[in-house]
């Protein structure tokens, strides 16, 4: 129940969208969010938009990724200069 | 879907892995405490790609598992009452009550109905003006601005004929009570769909005078292993905040508007969860401004005295302190299909989990 997908606002009337989750078409309310607009990516859950997801944050959080990696390498490079980890 | 498949690329999943393993000396214990996350930490089978010395538990996460049986009672009491209609989420039918359950007294003729949205419920009310439409409220901060909403409509549309019987909690108390009663817990995979309402400010107590890490996770397996090694980092160095690993979702300060829907109906009260008992302001009760819309008010029914059932740990599960396996009726007098207690029921709740991955 708690479950929340990630919904695509195809149109919106008042304060009623209509969203796709992968093809499938659902009803969702507006009511919770500010400033939707159609072709923004919105979490369902039961039948309403609880957030806007945003676009820039998901692919920084993928860039993350990456930055840990180099500070692994970066670890490793200390490690071998002072003969000890820090984590 | 938007992010799906680049949040299970198996390439970043290994290399995350690696990562973990890496920098994870101590022995640990981390909670999650969100339905949604039992069940994809279960999905995707992560407890298998972590080291040994890190204990994945699973705590007072499922509205259905932690709510009382009272509940469940009271809710077929008002369903025994003439001209109500009783709108429900899937899951709370099956759940057992005292000495029947919604889906028996269905079967007996009472009208009870499951929706998929409280806005269903409010259609149904304006539809069936000579029925009265009770929805049984259940859920945490992220499905409780859901049944707000309902009641600030039905107040605008001046509706007559819909109440709501909340049994809606808030997570933070539940979090401190397991620590208080001495679980140990390094850190917490936080709630990602109820800071997405709540931000991440509430969990900073626990980070900070209870010592617990705390990452705010999304629900895909680089998410949960990116919060997993977040939360590793910040225990391995003694550095515990709150962090946001899902912010594509949740913002630091939460989402206000749903925050001040919150506010305009329901006030914070003592509740009472399954394993951990009455936690004070943990529970949301309707505003009296409002009651006129609070099944509890508007209906006035007797409710058989509560029985549990012996030999259901179910309480013991939601703290951390047991897992499924150590119930004597798992898998066998207990069964999806036939459940004895609510953590079989929801497919949020760890017994469901466990039988249906076979963990
Ligand atoms: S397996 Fe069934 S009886 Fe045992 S704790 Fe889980 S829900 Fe309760």
């Amino acid at each position: 129940m708690c479950l929340s997908i990630p919904a695509k606002i195809k149109s919106i009337d008042g304060d009623m969208a209509v969203v796709s989750v992968g093809g499938v078409e659902y009803n969702a309310s507006l009511q919770l969010i500010d400033d939707p607009c159609v072709g923004d990516y919105v979490l369902l859950h039961t039948g309403f938009a609880l957030q806007k997801i945003s676009e820039e944050d998901a692919m920084e959080t993928l860039k993350i990724f990456k930055e840990f990696e180099e500070l692994n390498v970066q670890m490793d490079e200390e490690e071998k200069q002072e003969g000890k980890r820090k984590i | 879907m938007k992010y799906i498949d680049e949040y299970r690329d198996k390439e970043i999943v290994k290399r995350i892995v690696a990562n973990i393993k890496k920098i994870s000396k101590k022995e640990i214990f981390l909670m999650e405490v969100c339905g949604g996350h039992t069940m994809a930490i279960h999905k995707f089978g992560i407890p298998s790609l972590l080291p040994k010395n890190i204990k994945l538990l699973s705590g007072p996460g499922c509205p259905v598992c932690v709510s009382s049986r009272k509940f469940i009672d009271q809710s077929i009491s008002y369903s025994r009452l003439p001209d109500v209609i009783i709108t429900t989420y899937g899951d709370l039918i099956r759940v057992p009550g005292s000495t029947s359950s919604l889906n028996k007294e269905k079967a007996k003729g009472a009208d009870i109905r499951i929706v998929y949205s409280v806005l269903d419920a409010l259609t149904m009310a304006q539809n069936n003006q000579d029925k009265k439409v009770v929805f049984l409220g259940i859920g945490f901060e992220t499905t409780a601005p859901s049944s707000a909403v309902a009641i600030f409509n039905a107040n605008k549309l001046n509706l007559k004929n819909f109440s709501l019987f909340s049994s809606h909690k808030v997570m933070p108390p539940a979090m401190k009570a397991l620590i208080n009663e001495g679980v140990k817990i390094d850190g917490y995979i936080a709630p990602g769909h109820v800071s997405t309402i709540t931000g991440s400010a509430i969990y900073k107590d626990i980070a900070e005078k209870y010592h617990a890490a705390c990452v705010v996770a999304g629900f895909e397996p680089v998410d949960l292993l990116q919060s997993i090694y977040m939360l590793v980092k910040q225990i391995e160095t003694n550095d515990y905040k709150v962090e946001i690993e899902y912010k594509r979702v949740v913002k630091p300060e939460g989402n206000l508007k749903a925050l001040k829907m919150l506010d305009e109906i329901f006030y914070l009260r003592d509740d009472w969860w399954r394993g951990l008992g009455i936690l004070p302001k943990s529970g949301l009760g309707i505003r009296e401004e409002y009651a006129r819309f609070d099944a509890e008010k508007v209906f006035n029914v007797e409710v058989e005295e509560t029985r549990e059932d012996k030999g259901c740990i179910c309480g013991e599960i939601l703290k951390g302190l047991k897992t499924p396996k150590d119930c004597k009726l798992f898998g066998k007098a207990c069964t999806p299909g036939d459940p004895v207690g609510a953590c079989m029921v929801s497919n949020e709740g760890s017994c469901y989990a466990f039988y249906r991955y076979k963990s």
